[in-house]
């Protein structure tokens, strides 16, 4: 974040631009592959860099993990996150009225946004991305985009837990599926888990930790945002990070 | 017998069948549910970004492509933004009632200092800033030529400018960095004073890149010389017009249809036929 802004300020040529498109020492093009396919849906071929980049950082997280974007890079995370802190200690989840809502919406919201930039000719998630918003202003100059991360941190705080995150960010869902075959993975070791649940407390997208005292099996679904939060709470030793491919061999001895 | 029996047997395939079609009942309303809620969603989504997309008179950064297709491949890094040296370019932060995340820039403050090597629009990933509008690859290197850039034109607003009035203002022209070529001086007898000449500031849109630097200069309160996008205030003669005086302003009219006319029973014959009818030639 701050070679962003010490980019924008004093013109450091390490790490230009935004999460939509940047240069990294002035040679390599990382661009956000979920906007290059809007600009696609929307009629416009891209130049090569913005092409490469979005390869690049494609292949980066089908490798690493789709979804480590939304845990580690994406600025939007860090005020869901503070909003679900203040619900934690707040106790919120015994008292509050629940609404349900279905985890698929982004895929849906991922779809309509690809519909709307072919019929209206541009990228239409980026023109309300939240995620665009707070990491271009937090570089370039904020606006009213102070409302967008204040509508978010209140919806996840008082409307639905993990909202954005979980239920509405279209990003999300790219990345879920970016990240389905991913090689990093959280490992759960069922013979030393004591049913504490813990992890399902503090997980984002608990949907993902099915398997917690039943089998011994990794974490595979793309919506497991690597945010290891699961692994540091665990006491008992049955979460840990580990290699796909590493596992299965395991199993085939 | 036969007719309570197979009545009950159709009772009971009936009832196994029910849960069947309940299901699927169910999944065809709930997707319709869903698909109705996208479609209002996805309206209201479609409208905000259509009206997000209108900015007729913004000025974007040099090179770049129509504000249609501009809107289009924009993909709001501000790589630009960050390239000129004289942080004449802004991106469009939301509550600007402009298109948001994407460049332009205010001539009045800061006008385009139309640096040789065009930093700004190397480090364009889409393309959105068309490299090839502004240079051409010579001997294997990419010469630039920040002339040929077309941000927008100067327009000239003739009662607020004071050199209309009599005063030999001439700074717009100066500043301009294609001074004599795109804005020129038009001598004027000030019939007021009979004895003065009014210095008076024309453009030439053919030259003007609409860099603004004229802009900058105006010493008047609201600057009476401003740029404009190009389509906003330029017109286009169309085909209906050529310069008979010259023969290579044919060119505009390659590829019109020509006019069509109404014909009727008098206009069917050419005009030069029914002068000469009656009339016998030898």
């Amino acid at each position: 974040m701050f070679l962003y802004i010490a980019a924008n300020v004093w013109g450091w040529k390490i790490l230009e631009g935004n999460l939509s498109s940047s240069k990294v020492v002035d040679t390599i093009p990382l661009s956000d592959p979920y906007a290059v396919l809007q600009i696609f849906a929307a009629g416009s071929i891209v130049g090569a860099n913005a092409l490469i980049g979005a390869f690049i950082v494609t292949l980066f997280y089908m490798l690493i993990g789709g979804r480590a974007f939304c845990s580690w890079v994406c600025p939007v995370n860090m005020v869901t996150d503070l909003a679900n802190f203040i619900r934690r200690k707040g106790g919120f989840d015994k008292v509050e009225k629940k609404w349900w809502a279905s985890r698929n919406i982004r895929y849906w919201a991922m779809g309509l946004s690809f519909i709307i930039s072919f019929l209206l000719g541009t990228a239409a998630f980026e023109i309300v991305s939240p995620v665009s918003m707070t990491h271009r202003g937090l570089v370039f100059g904020m606006g009213f985009g102070w409302a967008a991360i204040l509508t978010i941190f209140l919806f996840d705080l008082f409307v639905l837990k993990n909202g954005w995150c979980g239920h509405i960010c279209p990003l999300g869902g790219f990345y879920s599926l970016v990240g389905r075959f991913s090689l990093f993975r959280v490992k759960h070791n069922q013979p030393n888990c004591t049913l504490c649940m813990k992890c399902k407390e503090v997980c984002p997208e608990k949907e993902v930790l099915f398997m917690i005292g039943k089998k011994s099996l990794s974490v595979n679904m793309g919506e497991c945002t690597l945010c290891g939060r699961c692994v540091e709470v665990c006491d008992d030793d049955a979460l840990n990070f580990s290699i796909r491919e590493f596992v299965k061999k395991e199993r085939k001895k | 017998m036969n007719n309570s029996k197979s009545l009950k047997e159709g009772e009971e395939m009936g009832k196994n069948k029910a849960p069947k079609n309940k299901e699927r009942r169910r999944f065809l309303i709930q997707m319709a549910q869903n698909v109705a809620i996208a479609t209002v969603g996805g309206l209201v989504w479609s409208a905000f970004v259509d009206e997000a997309k209108a900015a007729p008179l913004l000025l974007r950064p040099p090179g770049a492509k129509k504000e249609k297709d501009f809107i289009s491949l924009c993909i709001k890094c501000g790589l630009c933004v960050e390239a000129c040296p004289y942080d004449t370019l802004m991106l469009a932060k939301p509550g600007d009632n402009k298109p948001i995340g994407t460049p332009y820039f205010i001539p009045r403050d800061i006008p385009c200092y139309m640096c040789d090597d065009i930093p700004c629009v190397p480090p364009c990933p889409t393309g959105a800033l068309d490299i090839d509008s502004v240079s051409e690859v010579k001997e294997g290197k990419r010469v630039f030529d920040i002339t040929q850039m077309r941000m927008g034109v100067a327009i000239v607003d003739i009662k607020d400018c004071i050199a209309y009035w009599g005063i030999q203002c001439d700074a717009c022209y100066r500043a301009c960095p294609l001074l004599d070529k795109a804005i020129f001086m038009e001598y004027r007898q000030n019939e007021r004073t009979g004895k003065h000449a009014k210095l008076l500031p024309v453009v030439d849109p053919d030259y003007c890149t609409g860099c603004g630097l004229c802009e900058h200069a105006c010493v008047t309160e609201i600057a009476a010389i401003k740029v404009l996008p190009r389509d906003v205030a330029l017109g286009k003669v169309g085909s209906h017009y050529v310069k008979g005086w010259q023969k290579s302003d044919e060119r505009r009219l390659k590829g019109s249809k020509g006019i069509q006319t109404t014909v009727t029973p008098r206009s069917k014959k050419s005009a030069v036929e029914s002068l000469n009818e009656g009339i016998d030639f030898e």
